[in-house]
């Protein structure tokens, strides 16, 4: 049975872990609301960006673009995010679970973030790029990503381009998502996209009957889709990362609360059992003194 | 006669104000808004932004987007946008200066999309530097 010291010596380097834990909760909560923010504030962009394509559509008979272009043939070059930084329960694991099943082993891979990086070179995929992006994403650094991933695509080597990365539900769920970034399904131009979680609900919906406006396309509508679908691209790449990002913090905030609440719990069972012992030994110390006075009589 | 002007970029939303005009840099030129134009969307390039407000010309500079002006409101989308105060003339002037040197080790005929995004990181930097010096 461990004696006294050793449980003090416990409690106290639990109750320290459990100082850690608790201040990294703090700090990913704060860098959720961060990230969360910066996705509603994209909102804005997006908005008009989806107003303006959808009118754009409506006035181009047959869109013409190497970002609309399908392929038979071809390679899959996919963009898979992850974290930097581990502690953040298991969502790079189940982004990598949900790759490893849907998306082929011998595609090119290109990753934004340490974990899964480490992961794809551990198992000798086609690691062919990697970008470091700090926190909160700044928009400039996306850009390289999405030339990168662009310019890739336009060469021809590749057919498809997908992202894997988590998608943003609310604080307590997140789940890993899949998502063909090229080529651009004009079906699906400029409808809503079914990972945008993080902004939904808090920023009123277009309105597309409103804005079907009779719009005059300088120099032409070819140009102006041109200059248009990259910057489609940037930001969907953007917003994937932000939503990633934001993920990670509220999963990282989740799994830090429940590694606090578990040191409290095992502190306080210790505490018992420290309190058990303290007293064994008062009740004990007692019997041998009142044993001496009574011999003493 | 008064215009609403929105500069939105995917960070935030810059500016939203009413204003007397506007002119942008399109592909095609110089641009003046007033209000009461044409429906119209247009691609613009990297350099300065002019609005007027109270009889006083206020510049942004602006990196690649595009514009979408109504008869009422003008929107503006942009990868970066800032007024003289936020320019960071150093920062600039490096990144500026390492796209120049990027863009002199690179083999022109070889990778052609290579060398255009260079040029248009100079033309950004280009156009905030422009405004930051005029301000000095």
């Amino acid at each position: 049975m461990a004696n006294l010291q050793d449980i003090r010596r416990r409690i106290k380097s639990i109750q320290n872990t459990s100082q850690i834990t608790k201040a990294m909760q703090m700090v990913a909560a704060a860098k959720m609301k961060k990230a969360q923010d910066q996705a509603i504030a994209g909102r804005a962009y997006a908005d008009r960006l989806n107003a303006v394509l959808v009118n754009l559509k409506a006035n181009m008979e047959g869109l013409a673009h190497p970002f609309l272009k399908v392929e038979e043939e071809g390679k899959h070059l996919i963009l898979v995010i992850s974290t930097d930084k581990g502690l953040c329960g298991g969502i790079n694991t189940n982004v990598l679970k949900k790759v490893r099943k849907e998306l082929p082993v011998d595609g090119d891979y290109v990753t934004v973030g340490k974990k899964l990086r480490e992961q794809i070179a551990k198992a000798q995929q086609n690691l062919i790029a990697d970008f470091p992006i700090v926190d909160p994403v700044p928009f400039e650094e996306v850009k390289v990503i999405s030339k990168f991933i662009s310019d890739e695509f336009i060469s021809g080597k590749y057919n498809k381009v997908s992202v894997a990365f988590t998608n943003f539900i609310s604080t307590l769920v997140q789940e890993p998502h899949i998502s063909q970034l090229l080529p651009i399904d004009p079906s699906k131009l400029a409808e809503k996209q079914d990972y945008e979680g993080v902004g939904k609900g808090k920023v009123k919906e277009t309105d597309h009957a409103i804005e079907e406006k009779e719009y005059t396309f300088e120099p032409n509508p070819t140009a102006v889709l041109d200059t248009l679908l990259p910057q489609y691209i940037n930001f969907q790449v953007y917003q994937m990362i932000v939503e990633a990002r934001a993920s990670e913090h509220s999963a990282r905030m989740v799994a830090m609360k429940s590694a606090t609440d578990n040191a409290n719990n095992l502190v306080k069972d210790l505490k018992v059992e420290y309190n058990k012992l303290r007293q064994a030994a008062i009740t004990q110390e007692l019997l041998e003194i009142t044993t001496a006075m009574k011999a003493m009589e | 006669m008064p215009i609403q002007l929105d500069i939105v970029t995917p960070e935030k939303k810059v500016f939203s104000d009413v204003v007397e005009d506007i002119y942008l840099p399109t592909q095609l030129g110089e641009t003046g808004i007033l209000s009461g134009h044409t429906a119209l969307v247009t691609p613009l390039e990297p350099g300065e932004l002019r609005y007027k407000k109270d009889g006083e010309y206020i510049e942004f500079a602006i990196g690649e987007g595009f514009m979408e002006a109504t008869q009422e409101s003008v929107t503006v989308l942009t990868d970066i946008c800032a007024c003289h105060e936020e320019i960071d003339e150093d920062v600039v002037e490096a990144a500026m200066k390492r796209a120049e040197d990027a863009l002199a080790d690179t083999d022109h005929t070889a990778d052609p999309s290579q060398v255009l995004a260079l040029q248009a990181t100079i033309a950004k930097s280009l156009a905030q530097l422009k405004l930051k010096r005029r301000y000095k």
